[in-house]
């Protein structure tokens, strides 16, 4: 198969036709960060934490396309301050009490601000005021902690295919609304699966919280991005 | 050189902050080698009697006494150290913020499960410090030199903060010491 060659901050890649630059940089070894991304799905590219720098112009890692030969920027320090400006953007839009968060540990927007080890956010928090919506028999759903992702849209669906979440309103009225007749036919492990592809504490399984003790979760020992990284020869 | 001088304050939060500090175990020995305290918790001294050169806060500002006491802290204090989540964002007293104080009185005192049947009123007594609309980070009432993030902070993390101040070096943040809950 015809090899692409490319560069991540100076390092020599190769990548396959078809592939995006994300998917191409983790097959090098180099973890471009993303949140909204899911494996497996289609990107759609509304995070912009994967945004790196190639010839001079901004663009989402997780949606364009790998070409021969671009030079791609990924860890230059106004990049990462960039990103990092973005986490703090979603901590300070929703209210984000992780000591209250069944997803603590396990959260991939929290391990995104330990490892860019963000001590205080610099935007003022706006404290929006959300609801919680506990009336669905398997699942709650935390507007809180909500980061508009859309994962659950597309890959929380009935066994006919229906998604049972979808987007209300716009701006920043935007919500994800789940319809409580669907979500109540989901099975356990339907609803399991909801939990854990919603990168936050927005979507959680009743009946079950906290099982995992504080040390042994996800990204309790190792940053998020560790599995993908390979050590520069 | 004299010793540096660290006073400790708990605002609207759990004292499990305080707790941290004391789960630096048998170190508590080393750091009162290493520092005096002034007003503080610890020590129950309840006024400033000199200049301190770190302040440690927990708990954010849900009331007019918080302020007061931040504003004394800042003034008292050459260093001030947002000290865990309540301190740096407002934590779980936030959980109010967004919602009128009024209906949050009247859930407590009037409309809650708890309240005697017979009636309950809202505290009004002139002595009882005035409740804010909201509880505020304490980066938002006053300058904050650093943040120690934490429900509470781990006792490694407050020890490795306090002694790279003391000793002027920087401090070195492994993944292990940032940590939200
Ligand atoms: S969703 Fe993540 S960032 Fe938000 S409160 Fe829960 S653990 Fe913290
Ligand atoms: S509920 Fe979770 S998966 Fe769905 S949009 Fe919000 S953050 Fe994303």
């Amino acid at each position: 198969m015809s090899k692409i060659k490319f560069s991540v901050d100076g390092r020599e890649c190769f990548g396959k036709p078809g592939q995006t630059i994300l998917e191409a940089a983790r097959d090098n070894g180099v973890y471009i960060p993303s949140l909204c991304r899911y494996e497996g799905l289609k990107p759609t590219g509304s995070c912009r934490i994967c945004t790196v720098r190639v010839g001079g112009r901004y663009m989402a890692a997780c949606t364009q396309p790998l070409s021969e030969g671009i030079t791609v920027e990924n860890t230059a320090p106004d990049l990462e301050d960039m990103r990092r400006a973005m986490i703090e953007m979603l901590f300070v839009g929703g209210n984000h009490m992780c000591p209250t968060c069944e997803k603590s540990g396990n959260c991939e927007l929290q391990a995104l601000a330990y490892r860019y080890q963000m001590l205080v956010p610099r935007f003022p928090y706006q404290f929006p005021l959300r609801t919680i919506d506990p009336t669905g028999p398997k699942l709650l759903v935390d507007h809180n902690r909500c980061i508009k992702c859309h994962r659950c849209v597309a890959m929380v669906k009935t066994k006919d295919g229906k998604s049972v979440f979808g987007p209300l309103y716009r701006s920043k009225r935007k919500k994800i609304g789940a319809d409580l007749t669907l979500a109540a036919g989901l099975t356990d492990d339907q609803a399991k699966k909801a939990m854990d592809h919603c990168p936050v504490g927005a979507i959680l399984k009743k009946e079950i919280g906290f099982a995992v003790p504080i040390g042994r979760r996800t990204y309790d020992k190792a940053p998020i991005g560790s599995d993908v990284e390979t050590p520069r020869t | 050189m004299s010793k540096p001088i660290v006073a400790t304050a708990s605002l609207a939060g759990c004292f499990g902050c305080h707790m941290s500090i004391l789960d630096i175990d048998e170190r508590i020995l080393t750091l009162i080698d290493l520092v005096e305290f002034n007003k503080s918790p610890i020590d129950d001294i309840k006024t400033f009697s000199k200049t301190c050169d770190i302040g440690l806060i927990e708990g954010g500002c849900c009331n007019s006494e918080n302020v007061e006491n931040l504003r004394d802290f800042r003034k008292h204090c050459k260093i001030l150290i947002s000290v865990g989540e309540c301190a740096i964002m407002g934590g779980l007293p936030a959980l109010r913020n967004g919602i009128p104080v009024k209906d949050c009185f009247a859930e407590a005192y009037l409309n809650g499960p708890t309240v005697d049947p017979a009636g309950g009123i809202i505290p009004n007594d002139p002595e009882l410090p005035i409740i804010l609309d909201r509880v505020y980070p304490l980066h938002e009432i006053v300058k904050i030199d650093a943040f120690l993030p934490g429900c509470p902070p781990s006792a490694e993390l407050i020890w490795k903060a306090l002694t790279a101040l003391i000793e002027g070096k920087p401090l070195e943040l492994t993944y292990d010491l940032v940590k939200f809950d």
